[in-house]
Formats: structure tokens, C-alpha cells, sequence
């Protein structure tokens, strides 16, 4: 090869590394939690707060985790999606992260109803730091071992349910 | 019944550590100096994951001060600063230390500047060598000497 052409290879590389690293997102990073146990907690559900919820639930059933607020308005565009995935069959639960009862039971009533089986209240919040939870809405996919297998930082797009959410789950059905 | 148990909850927020978030820069109690220096570093090690440019010492984000509670109730209990970063790393990953750890997955990040000098210097000593065995063939013969000066002074004369 022409020594000339060195310092134009070198280039092309330097663009090609910098197109690549603009078109990542800075916000999603990569979960240290995929592939382990669910964390720890528990917490009390947002329709009756004498009812507790905990990890054990994960157990023996493909699960959907969703963390939502009703100050978050990205969850707003997610929430008809969920309610989609509830028609599907799809097992899906609830944490209302560091919201008043109130506003979200007024949340789920003015976008369409509650697409979830069950919903942890996190008032204060703990049961998200748990998770590594920061930018709402956060959606994990739960084996049936209770072992987290996926994780979306912000919003659910139809392509990424077609693509990557429903396909997850029916091979994670098929697992015993 | 009910006032003894009112007054239980208020005599247990008096002495429960900090239940409220901590704004950036609220004054703090310590116990001691070592626990105040701690809580001050791992602030500015630990960096907020809503806004990434910031430490959790600066931000104003609610899971900041969150986690500036989390990070004072774990300091005042005499939890150690590895296993505070331990609590922080097993959640938001490695991405919130602002100081990567030695481990071999960031190997390339604590060596990589050192390798780039390295092959600076390879290129360099290389460039010197081509450049100086250059400089050896370029040198005339006698023979090469004489033919040139000959035409040199063939060209003065037509001029």
C-alpha cells in the first residue's frame, strides 16, 4: 500500500469510531442487573395498602416489571402500549415510583385503565434505588426463576414489543 | 393506645437518622471526621445517573438526593467505601464511578494512553531509521560526482 494513503486510513477510522459513538445514546446504559436474581423488596400494593407485594412473586411465571409515575411523561406515550401487552396475555406489574396514591390511581383511570395485575406503591422511592431505577419508564423482563433477563431504560416503542419484547417472552414461556 | 403510639412515631423520626432527601449542600451531622470525609468523597466519586455530567455532590435531581440519604444513612452506620461502591456498582453498573476500577475489563481505559505513547515512539524510531538509511543512498559516487558537476557547468554556460 501507498504510504500516503496512511494518514487517509487513519482518518476514515477516527470518522467512522466518531459516527458510531454520536449515534449510541448516552442514556442507556448498559443494566448490571440483566442476569441476576430480582432484588429484594417489598413493598405495599397501590390499590390496598395492607397488601404487600415482594420478589417472591417472580417465582414459576414469565413477569413484566414496569416502573411508571404519573409526574412522568414519557410513561404517558408507553401506557396505551401496556395496555396492548395486557390484551396479549402478557403478565404484566406495576411499580408506581415515588407518586402520591392519588395522582396515580387518577392516572391510570384518565389513560385507560390499569393494564397491570398487581402495583407496588414505592413512595419514598427505595424500592427503585433496588432496581437501578433513573429514568421512568423502566421495563424488565422476569423468567420464570425470578432471574432478570431484559431491560429498557424509557419508553416502549411498538417496533421494540415486535422485535425484541414478544420474541423474549415466548422463548422465556418455552423455558422450564 | 393512639397517643402512645403517636408518640412512639415521633420519638422514632427524632432518632432515626435522616429520612428526608438531602439537597445539594444541606448541613450535615457526622460523628466523626473520617465519617464526614468519606461521605465527601464518595459524593464527588459517584456520579448521578439522571444527569450524567454531575456528581451526586451537585445535583439537584430527586434520585440524587435519594441517594445522597442512602449514601449519609450508609456512612453514619459505618459502612466501608468499598462496599458503599459496591452498592452503588450492583445497581447503575460501573458507569457511576468517576474513577474506574483496576479490574481487567478496563484495562484497555488505564493502559490505552500508555500504548498510544508506545506506538508513537515504534513509529517515530522507524521514521528515524527509513529517514537516515535515505540519507546514505542519496549520496553520490565519484563517478556520479564528476558527470554531475559536468552538466552543471554545461547549464551555466547556456544561460
Amino acid at each position: 500500500m501507498n504510504r500516503h494513503m496512511i494518514p487517509l486510513v487513519i482518518f476514515v477510522a477516527l470518522i467512522g469510531l466518531m459516527w458510531v459513538g454520536l449515534s449510541l445514546n448516552p442514556r442507556e446504559l448498559p443494566s448490571p442487573l440483566i442476569g441476576k436474581e430480582a432484588p429484594k423488596f417489598e413493598v405495599v400494593t397501590l390499590h390496598d395498602q395492607q397488601r404487600t407485594i415482594s420478589n417472591e412473586m417472580f417465582k414459576g411465571k414469565v413477569t413484566v416489571f414496569n416502573v411508571f409515575a404519573s409526574w412522568c411523561v414519557a410513561c404517558r406515550s408507553e401506557h396505551h402500549l401496556l395496555l396492548q401487552l395486557q390484551r396479549r396475555g402478557v403478565n404484566l406489574v406495576g411499580l408506581n415510583y415515588k407518586d402520591k396514591r392519588g395522582d396515580a390511581l387518577v392516572y391510570l383511570n384518565q389513560l385507560g385503565g390499569n393494564p397491570y395485575t398487581v402495583i407496588g406503591h414505592d413512595f419514598d422511592g427505595n424500592v427503585g434505588i433496588e432496581w437501578g431505577v433513573y429514568g421512568t419508564p423502566e421495563t424488565f423482563v422476569i423468567d420464570r426463576n425470578g432471574v432478570i433477563r431484559y431491560k429498557q431504560t424509557g419508553p416502549m416503542h411498538p417496533q421494540m414489543i415486535e422485535n425484541e419484547l414478544m420474541p423474549l417472552l415466548r422463548t422465556l414461556e418455552r423455558e422450564v | 393506645m393512639r397517643t402512645v403510639l403517636g408518640l412512639l412515631i415521633v420519638l422514632n423520626m427524632m432518632l432515626s437518622p435522616v429520612v428526608y432527601a438531602i439537597k445539594a449542600g444541606d448541613p450535615l451531622e457526622f460523628s466523626s471526621e473520617e465519617e464526614k470525609e468519606l461521605y465527601r468523597e464518595m459524593l464527588h466519586e459517584l456520579r448521578c445517573t439522571v444527569c450524567q455530567n454531575q456528581s451526586l455532590a451537585d445535583s439537584n435531581a430527586s434520585l440524587a438526593e435519594d441517594l445522597r440519604t442512602h449514601l449519609y444513612n450508609m456512612v453514619t452506620t459505618g459502612v466501608g467505601k468499598e462496599k458503599v461502591k459496591a452498592f452503588m456498582v450492583d445497581r447503575y453498573g460501573e458507569f457511576v464511578l468517576y474513577k474506574p476500577s483496576f479490574t481487567p475489563s478496563n484495562y484497555l481505559l488505564w493502559f490505552g494512553p500508555f500504548l498510544l505513547l508506545l506506538l508513537g515512539v515504534i513509529v517515530l524510531i522507524f521514521n528515524i531509521k527509513t529517514r537516515s538509511k535515505m540519507a546514505k543512498e542519496e549520496e553520490l559516487t565519484s563517478e556520479e560526482h564528476k558527470m554531475l558537476s559536468k552538466y552543471l557547468d554545461s547549464d551555466k554556460g547556456s544561460d
